[in-house]
């Protein structure tokens, strides 16, 4: 059962430069510790009219200008019940854009029913879009994958198998080649906007490490430099390494793409053969590359095949024509 | 699939020195092995999977293990974490 994401969690999420949501909580501390179970937002206008036919008392509410004159109007006519109303009906939370600290009768009735109210300096349209964004990223679909995430030439790498294969070796060989690590061992794999596949480290404040059998922990950024990691990285591409199987068929010509799902994406993927003497950072490498050459249009087993048709080709029609001018001359 | 919950009890929860000592012991058995704490699902083989799960002190993990010797895996798990890492 996934933990619950509260408003606590909201205001305690690091979130920088265009993502900052800059929540500070004015009043209703104790009611921090509500669930958020929708990544959605209301403005409550409707309601603080007293219209509360659908009204959705999951999502958060945002006060911006209009609400907040509404508000305003309200507090002349003394005439608190809509506000009331709001606050009966368990909201997770009142934000504030444009820095507008409500009235105090306001406040007051948020601190009896217990409800967080936060100010953000933001106004509402960049509120809204950055709150969408975060939450959507929250609710996004999660899993943890045991693997190690790297970026070779600009593409997230999954690599995938079992404990002791050599994903942590293949990975240090990559760095050494002058790619980047994102994370080590358990990734943590989100499925953004349905199609996309963001993987970063599960708890980012431990820094990069690796752990290489016989070496033990190594930190990464500090023995390789800061170009030597990433702090997320989309997954373009999983590579599953496995020990060498003399039974087992594996791809020859690769005129074939296979491919695997995370989360309901499907990601193009490959098996890697692992025994001693295969420098498995060269095939990641090359593994990799022509995947881009096949983005780009060019598919070289395919390109290779259709060369070697057309070469077959020429060649019968040049022995028919042989036979003929010979079968001619006699 | 066995698999059973375990109450981490040690004051410090499982830092590197723990984390080894379930890796080591893990990699005895050839049995697929997990730990998963809350909705986070980790390779009971590899260390560095095991120390990011972040596991504190009263936490309860469950540890499941598929594989020819899976009970002998998990019940020897749980005997590590439940004295404490012979602390």
């Amino acid at each position: 059962m996934p933990k619950a994401f509260t408003v606590l969690d909201l205001l305690d999420l690091d979130l920088r430069d265009h993502n900052a949501l800059n929540l500070v909580c004015k009043a209703g501390r104790k009611g921090l510790s509500k669930p958020i179970s929708q990544p959605d937002i209301n403005r409550p206008g409707l309601a603080l009219s007293g219209f509360f036919d659908d009204f959705n008392p999951k999502r958060l509410q945002l006060f911006g200008n209009g609400e907040t004159a509404y508000l305003r109007k309200l507090s002349q006519e003394n005439s608190w019940g809509a506000v009331e109303e709001i606050f009966s009906r368990g909201i997770p939370c009142c934000i504030f854009t444009n820095n507008y600290l409500p009235e105090d009768r306001f406040l007051q009735l948020a601190e009896t029913h217990q409800v967080p109210v936060l100010l953000s300096e933001l106004n509402s349209v960049d509120f809204t879009v950055r709150i969408i964004r975060t939450l959507a990223d929250v609710f996004a679909p999660q899993r943890t994958i045991h693997g190690v995430l790297v970026e070779v030439s600009g593409m997230g790498i999954l690599l995938l198998g079992d404990s002791g294969v050599g994903k942590s070796e293949a990975a240090l060989e990559l760095i050494e080649r002058g790619h980047r690590l994102v994370c080590d061992d358990a990734v943590d794999i989100r499925c953004v906007s349905g199609n996309t596949l963001m993987g970063k480290p599960v708890n980012p404040t431990l820094g990069h490490h690796l752990e290489v059998r016989g070496i033990g922990i190594i930190n990464v950024a500090q023995l390789f430099g800061v170009a030597a990691i990433q702090f997320q990285k989309e997954i373009e591409m999983i590579i599953e390494l496995e020990i060498w199987d003399h039974n087992k068929e594996y791809e020859r010509l690769g005129t074939k793409d296979a491919t695997s799902e995370i989360l309901g994406v499907s990601l193009p993927s490959m098996k890697i053969p692992v025994k001693p003497g295969r420098n498995i950072a060269i095939l990641i490498e090359t593994a990799v590359m022509n995947h881009r050459l096949k983005k780009m249009g060019f598919h070289s087993a395919q390109e290779f095949n259709q060369n070697v048709i057309q070469w077959l080709e020429s060649e019968n029609a040049r022995t028919v024509y042989l036979r003929k001018t010979q079968e001619n001359q006699f | 699939m066995v698999e059973q919950d375990v109450t981490v009890k040690n004051r410090a929860g499982i830092h590197a020195r723990p984390a080894g000592m379930i890796v080591t012991l893990a990699n005895k058995y050839t049995s697929q092995i997990f730990i998963e704490k809350d909705n986070d699902k980790i390779n009971a083989k590899s260390i560095m999977g095991l120390i990011t799960l972040g596991v504190l002190c009263n936490t309860t993990i469950k540890i499941s293990a598929t594989g020819a010797d899976e009970a002998a895996a998990v019940e020897a798990l749980v005997k590590l974490i439940d004295n404490r890492f012979e602390e």
